[in-house]
């Protein structure tokens, strides 16, 4: 079984101009030991569906439906003290800003024994020991000194790995990392990586990493799920989604990366802004924006179904395998089409 | 492999001179570190940009690549004399523009312009669109009312933006149309030089990609020329024809974009590259990378001799520490800063740290 399984989660929020379907039909899994990684531009709803995992939604104003089944509990319908007991425990989550997400006023070395103590029966000290043990496991220098240090003594990439230290606290089984690396250079980005992937061997969890740098996901997913406007355009094995991407929008990504392996002279663009979520078109939602819009496109919503003979390479689009293959050559190569 | 120091200047372009829009020898920027209330004292300085020297041929863009806090920013500001500098010369057009006065400069701000990073906070959100991109006009009184009106609403249709649009705000538009703004905004007054500040940065990679091509566009339209800041490398390499790598407030590298890409010579080039995500799964796994340790130094009190030796995998105690690496050619206007250079490209960890290049004065 799954460690977590998403069904047709959908999340909408009330706003005074309507309802915004933030995320519309999304569904998802996810096994032991893997990484997911979920790629989309701003306001594609990645985010939105890791928060709804989560319950951290503001209750106000959301309106969630569908199942996450995480361990055989759905963590959709559970009480707010059950799924307390979950989060941070069994699932954790590392938000993009390390700065705003620790407590400036506080030791970074109380704000670990804190989380510690709020899921475990230890004492302060059993609790302090722990808290060194991950900044150490983290590739934090001189932890033993460090840890009385309040969050503005560290550098942007040292504060990351804090955070991820006290993800990692009570040894979840699921980690979701929310845009780890995008407020990191390069090369400290390579560093968060790297430990990122090593301490998924060394304690066996999940990830679901969300990002929108194609080369991220690249390098540390295994399952890839392509979100835009609020659905799921396509869900392929990493290396599948890479050779042999199928759907249109996947196909605007790649192409309009500017990439060190490779010279082009123009960038594909993909024409136009992502639609508003209040009034989201007919039929394909990628259809106003897509080269290859036909007819059917604009009335009929395309399924979730795989286009070749991989059943677990999903897309939603209504052309057929011949012409995918051929245009997704043309991608790889460095020539697509674009709408102008 | 040439192993000569060469003048700076001279090596920054391959001996050509003539053809140079943007000159800058030795820029140094330190900000004072000021202690007390009243009286301030000055206890120590951040040295920002530190003796910088590039120089930028009509027509082509330089990127400037670094690691946030690595000047690159301050340099930019700089050279269109937002902030005075402490040291140093910038020549544009043949003009040393150093130490004019603000007067002296105005008729020089209409040939420099910039575009900055964020479309959200570079644009007033109380003016309308029209005003923004007129301002300028009005400014260095390029017309009539009626003319400039004009000129606002071809520029507008330039970049891509509906010219009925004149008179909304800038929160009626995306990021990617605000960014757009600002590329009009830059173009009004005909300038020679556009310092692009990190534009891409805050935006999605298809509206990256639109804004990118805008860039190149127009570049080859009106033959502008471009000092092109970003941190992402591949970025730079699509829009660049040559590239200055950044670190601590020091050039390291210079060269043009196919051999930085192709046959990096400083070893912070070559774990900048290395960093770099490929979207390639398989290209990615094979790839090995060269991991930094730790951050980048204070520029407060930034280590002694070459600036990179705590965290490079090269260093050899007693010269990288002790000796400051000059800038030498390796022809065809490549120079890099480095006492051990690599010698071919890709490398292996091991290869990296075993240099097989002697000692050089």
């Amino acid at each position: 079984m799954a460690l977590l399984e998403v069904r047709d989660l959908k999340t909408h929020f009330r706003t005074d101009d309507g309802i915004v379907k933030a995320v519309d039909g999304v569904s998802f899994s996810i096994e032991k030991g893997q990484t997911l990684g979920i790629v989309g531009e701003s306001g594609s709803g990645k985010s939105v569906t890791c928060l709804t995992i989560m319950g951290l939604n503001p209750k106000r104003n959301t309106i969630s439906s569908g199942e996450a089944i995480f361990k055989g509990e759905n963590l959709l319908a559970m009480s707010s003290s059950r799924l307390r007991d979950i989060r941070g425990n069994d699932i954790a989550m590392i938000f993009q800003d390390p700065m705003t997400s620790l407590n400036p006023v506080h030791r970074i070395g109380a704000q670990l024994v804190e989380a510690i103590q709020l899921h475990r029966d230890v004492t302060k000290r059993q609790a302090r020991a722990r808290a060194l043990e991950l900044l150490n496991a983290v590739g934090i220098p001189r932890a033993e000194r460090r840890i009385d240090d309040y969050p503005h003594q560290f550098s942007g990439g040292m504060r990351q790995r804090v955070m991820i230290a006290m993800a990692l606290v009570n040894d979840p089984d699921l980690l979701i990392a929310d845009e780890p690396t995008t407020a990191l250079d390069v090369t400290t980005q390579a560093q968060i990586l790297t430990l990122m992937t090593d301490l998924q061997k060394d304690f066996g969890s999940a990830i679901i990493i969300i990002t929108h740098d194609l080369g991220v996901i690249a390098e540390v997913a295994d399952d890839v799920v392509v979100m835009y406007a609020a659905k799921v355009a396509e869900h392929a094995p990493v290396d599948n989604l890479f050779k042999r991407p199928h759907h249109p929008y996947t196909w605007g990504l790649l192409g309009s990366l500017p990439r060190l392996d490779a010279d082009v002279e123009r960038l594909v663009q993909i024409r136009g802004q992502p639609p508003s979520l209040l009034n989201p078109p007919r039929g394909c939602r990628f259809h106003p924006r897509c080269p290859y819009v036909m007819g059917i496109c604009k009335t009929v919503e395309p399924e979730l179904l795989p286009a070749g003979d991989e059943a677990d390479h999903v897309q939603a689009c209504h052309l057929d395998v011949a012409t995918k293959d051929r245009e997704a050559a043309k991608v790889l190569a460095g020539t697509m089409a674009e709408a102008s | 492999m040439a192993e000569a120091t060469v003048p700076v200047a001279a090596a920054t372009n391959g001996g050509v001179r003539g053809d140079e829009l943007l000159v800058v020898e030795d820029l140094k920027k330190y900000f004072p570190v000021t202690r007390g209330i009243i009286f301030q004292k000055q206890v120590a300085a951040v040295k920002a940009v530190d003796g910088v020297s590039f120089a930028v041929r009509q027509g082509e863009t330089l990127g400037v690549v670094g690691e946030s806090g690595c000047g690159k920013s301050t340099m930019a500001r700089c050279v269109m004399r937002l902030l005075d500098v402490t040291g140093g010369r910038i020549v544009f057009d043949g003009r040393d523009i150093t130490r004019l006065s603000r007067a002296e400069m105005r008729p020089y701000r209409r040939e420099m312009m910039m575009i900055f990073q964020d479309p959200y906070a570079s644009l007033n959100p109380r003016k309308r669109v029209g005003f923004i991109v007129a301002e300028a006009l009005e400014v260095h009184k390029m017309g009539t009312e009626a003319e400039i009106k004009k000129r606002v609403q071809e520029l507008l249709e330039v970049v891509g933006l509906n010219p009925e649009h004149y008179n909304r705000f800038p929160h009626e538009f995306s990021g990617g149309q605000r960014q757009r703004i600002g590329v009009a905004r830059a173009l009004a007054v005909n300038p020679k030089l556009i310092v692009c500040d990190e534009p891409v940065s805050a935006l999605d990679v298809s509206v990256q990609a639109q804004i990118l091509n805008l860039l190149k566009d127009l570049q080859s339209s009106f033959g502008l020329t471009y000092v092109f800041i970003a941190h992402d490398l591949n970025v730079v390499r699509h829009i660049s024809d040559r590239v200055m790598v950044m670190y601590l407030g020091h050039a390291v590298e210079i060269a043009s974009r196919t051999d930085l890409y192709a046959e990096p010579k400083h070893p912070y080039t070559g774990a900048l590259l290395s960093a770099v995500p490929i979207p390639d799964p398989e290209v990615g796994r094979e790839r090995r990378r060269i991991v930094l340790e730790g951050d980048v130094p204070s520029p407060i009190n930034p280590p002694s001799a070459c600036w990179f030796h705590p965290r490079c995998p090269r260093f050899r105690e007693g010269h990288c520490d002790v000796e400051t690496p000059p800038l030498k050619s390796f022809g065809d206007g490549h120079v890099a800063a480095c006492h051990y250079p690599l010698e071919r490209w890709p490398m292996t960890e091991d290869e990296i740290r075993h240099a097989t290049g002697g000692r050089v004065s």
